[in-house]
């Protein structure tokens, strides 16, 4: 508790103390009246006091004015006991709220405790603690075994295990060795290592990380919308009610029917109204709920930008997957090398080499084969083609490296390979020289994912990708993927996409999950962009709207399941309060309930709503 | 231009009463209160002084919620 808190709470027992003697006393007239001013003053003053400064302000219908009217109108009625409970419990409620938001708030700050404080620079032989901001890109860094790695870097000397759970919700540790990348945010565990680093500490995944946490509760939900919306309208509405109940029934009484006017109970009913007015337990716990939401996520691996994104995500019926880094290993090797009319390994030489410059998974695995370092001094005019594959010349011949549409393109008559797996044509100078099989694997938990979606209520999984239609159709089945599409370019996978957008249903989402690498556009197209194995890549944290840190498919389910328990919890927390709210209302105008209940429907209906909310925070099972 | 301030208050309706006050004020496009992070976003509209115009979004969120802060 802090200051403030631990203020407030003195003023609540030193009024409830007084609050219960004075009741049990047998006091009359003004001295009992003066008595009860004590308590009442001792924990509203602040109250009235912000009451009177907001009429001031021409903000009349805040909590403040309602509970200094309904106060104020309980003990001129003579309720002294009532009036002090009233202002009693409003501030007890008020402190408990600000306790449980602080201290979400402290959870969700320690569930993303991954800001490094310090780098420890080597400069000519001493060890310097530096503030990571202060690192320049290309500094030697060291980290010892229990601290984390500040900035992101590949590693220069050293082997060890890092601890990534922080980042990625996972337990197993990574191995790590010389030349190898680590990412700002992991642990050190077992060894020292010496990084170099490779971005600035702005730049670095922490920093991205913590960035997109931070902001992640500025983009708000309708839910959130619709209850700001709600209160504004809401709370002048009882307020307009309360003074009709206290005007127009004694009127009527008095004119119509010729009855006594009843001032007094017509007046007590329309305060019970003013306490029940006020809209806190609504407005407090749905950002809590999300907020929490977003933060249990976080602390499993999966970030999630922003409120919207929880409710779309909570929507979603149709998945819509890359395959490549997806649902496989997106590492290809290469497993046969076919109809070679030249030595295999000289086939294998030319591949590799007219592919040197290329990023492509294929190329790599075309690199890991050839097992040498390409001598690039012997490629020349490398031209990439898009979704075909590469022409270049290889010491002055010209070499063709790509799949069956570059064959075609070229006019090379090319034989078709019988076993599953992306097949890599090579011509050489013209004629076709054979081809190189590369087999991708599928992810273990690729099916169980799968499995997964599908009890989450998802209705329909699509497979969309660039492979051939027959490596694409085997792992659709073997996965239990509903619809496949092969053969794509990167702009097919947008009309795709955009296809199964339009042929949805109105309330259905369709999400579509990448490795975020060349997805970007696919990503923002989709009603919303899961990117996965997100880690250390700055492309997929921008261009998606919920990062699933580690690269593992089950994490999308259980994004999905994350959302909708919090969904969940938001309209419990909706129909509820609203709801208890309504009653009693009902129950306050028609004599039945008394300002006791009023109190509860106001105070008990928020700590219920308050620790409802924080239920939300918990999604390890899910 | 975005810029974000750390603010202070109470309760969460206070937090949006703040973020329409804020919002009303001349020279915001735009504001957002996150109230569990007790932060402030603010896009400003072109050509306008961002510290001209939070000292009048500070006034004008005093005038609807008494007890709060931004941290300029």
């Amino acid at each position: 508790m802090n200051k403030k808190q631990k203020k407030m709470l003195a003023r609540i027992l030193v009024a409830a103390a007084l609050m219960v003697v004075l009741s049990l006393l047998p006091l009359e007239g003004y001295v009992r009246f003066g008595l009860f001013m004590v308590p009442y003053l001792v924990i509203g003053y602040d109250i009235l006091k912000k009451a009177g400064k907001g009429i001031l302000n021409r903000q009349v219908f805040d909590e403040n004015f309602l509970m200094a009217v309904a106060t104020v109108g309980a003990i001129l009625l003579g309720e002294y006991t009532e009036g002090v409970a009233v202002m009693l419990f409003y501030q007890i409620g008020e402190l408990f709220q600000s306790y449980a938001v602080g201290k979400s708030r402290r959870n969700i700050s320690a569930l993303m405790d991954i800001r490094p404080d310090y780098a420890n620079v080597e400069r000519d032989g001493i060890v310097e603690k530096v503030d990571p901001d202060e690192v320049e890109i290309g500094t030697t860094i060291l980290v010892q075994p229990g601290e984390k790695v500040p900035i992101d870097g590949v590693v220069l000397e050293g082997k060890t295990a890092l601890n990534t759970s922080a980042l990625t919700g996972e337990s197993l540790p990574r191995e790590v060795a010389e030349d190898d990348e680590v990412i700002s945010g992991c642990i050190n565990m077992t060894g020292l290592i010496r990084v170099r680093t490779t971005k600035k500490f702005g730049e670095s995944t922490v920093s991205k990380i913590l960035e997109l946490v931070e902001n992640s509760s500025s983009r708000k939900s309708k839910s959130e919308n619709f209850i700001s919306r709600f209160a504004k309208i809401y709370t002048p509405a009882v307020c307009y009610g309360a003074l009709a109940l206290a005007v127009l029934p004694p009127l009527v009484r008095m004119l119509a029917l010729g009855l006594s006017a009843e001032w007094g109970v017509w007046i007590y009913r329309a305060l019970t109204f003013l306490v029940i007015s006020c809209p806190c337990a609504l407005v407090i716990s749905i950002p809590l709920s999300f907020f929490a939401g977003i933060g249990g996520a976080s602390k499993e691996g999966v970030l999630v930008k922003g409120s919207n994104y929880l409710e779309t995500l909570s929507k979603t019926k149709y998945v819509v997957f890359d395959k490549t880094g997806t649902m496989t290993q997106g590492v290809f090797e290469v497993s046969g090398i076919h109809h070679a009319v030249m030595d295999e390994k000289k086939l294998l030489e030319y591949a590799a080499l007219a592919e040197s410059a290329s990023s492509h998974p294929i190329s790599k695995s075309l690199q890991r084969a050839y097992g040498q370092k390409p001598d690039r001094g012997r490629v020349a005019d490398i031209e990439e083609i898009g979704g075909n594959g590469v022409t270049a010349k290889v010491d002055g011949v010209p070499v063709a490296v790509g799949n069956y549409k570059l064959m075609k393109r070229l006019g090379i008559t090319y034989e078709e390979c019988h076993q599953v797996g992306t097949v890599v044509h090579v011509a050489v100078d013209g004629a076709y020289a054979g081809h190189i099989l590369i087999a991708d694997v599928i992810k273990p938990s690729a099916k169980q994912a799968i499995e997964k979606l599908k009890r989450a209520g998802v209705r329909k999984t699509v497979m969309l990708t660039g492979d051939r239609k027959n490596v694409a159709e085997q792992v659709a089945r073997e996965l239990g993927i509903d619809e496949v599409y092969s053969e794509l370019l990167p702009a097919d996978k947008v009309s795709k996409v955009e296809e199964l957008l339009a042929g949805k249903g109105e309330k259905e989402r369709l999400a579509f999950v990448g490795d975020g690498i060349n997805d970007a556009p696919v990503l923002s197209r989709a009603d919303i962009g899961i990117a996965m194995g997100a880690m250390g890549s700055d492309a997929a944290i921008e261009a998606a709207d919920v990062v699933l840190m580690d690269d593992d498919p089950v994490k999308i389910a259980k994004a999905i399941n994350i959302s909708r328990k919090c969904i969940r919890i938001v309209y419990e927390n909706i129909y509820f309060a609203i709801g208890i709210k309504l009653l009693c209302l009902a129950l306050g105008a028609i004599g039945v309930a008394n300002m006791w209940m009023a109190i509860f429907a106001d105070v008990g209906v928020m700590i219920i709503a308050v620790l409802n909310a924080i239920r939300a925070l918990f999604v390890r099972k899910l | 231009m975005k810029k974000t301030y750390k603010i202070d208050v109470d309760c969460a309706n206070c937090a949006n009463k703040m973020e329409e006050a804020a919002k009303k004020t001349a020279g915001v496009k735009d504001a957002t209160v996150n109230f569990m992070m007790l932060k402030m976003i603010v896009e400003f509209e072109d050509g306008q002084d961002p510290k001209s115009v939070m000292k009048e979004v500070l006034k004008n969120c005093k005038k609807v919620e008494d007890d709060c802060e931004i941290y300029l």
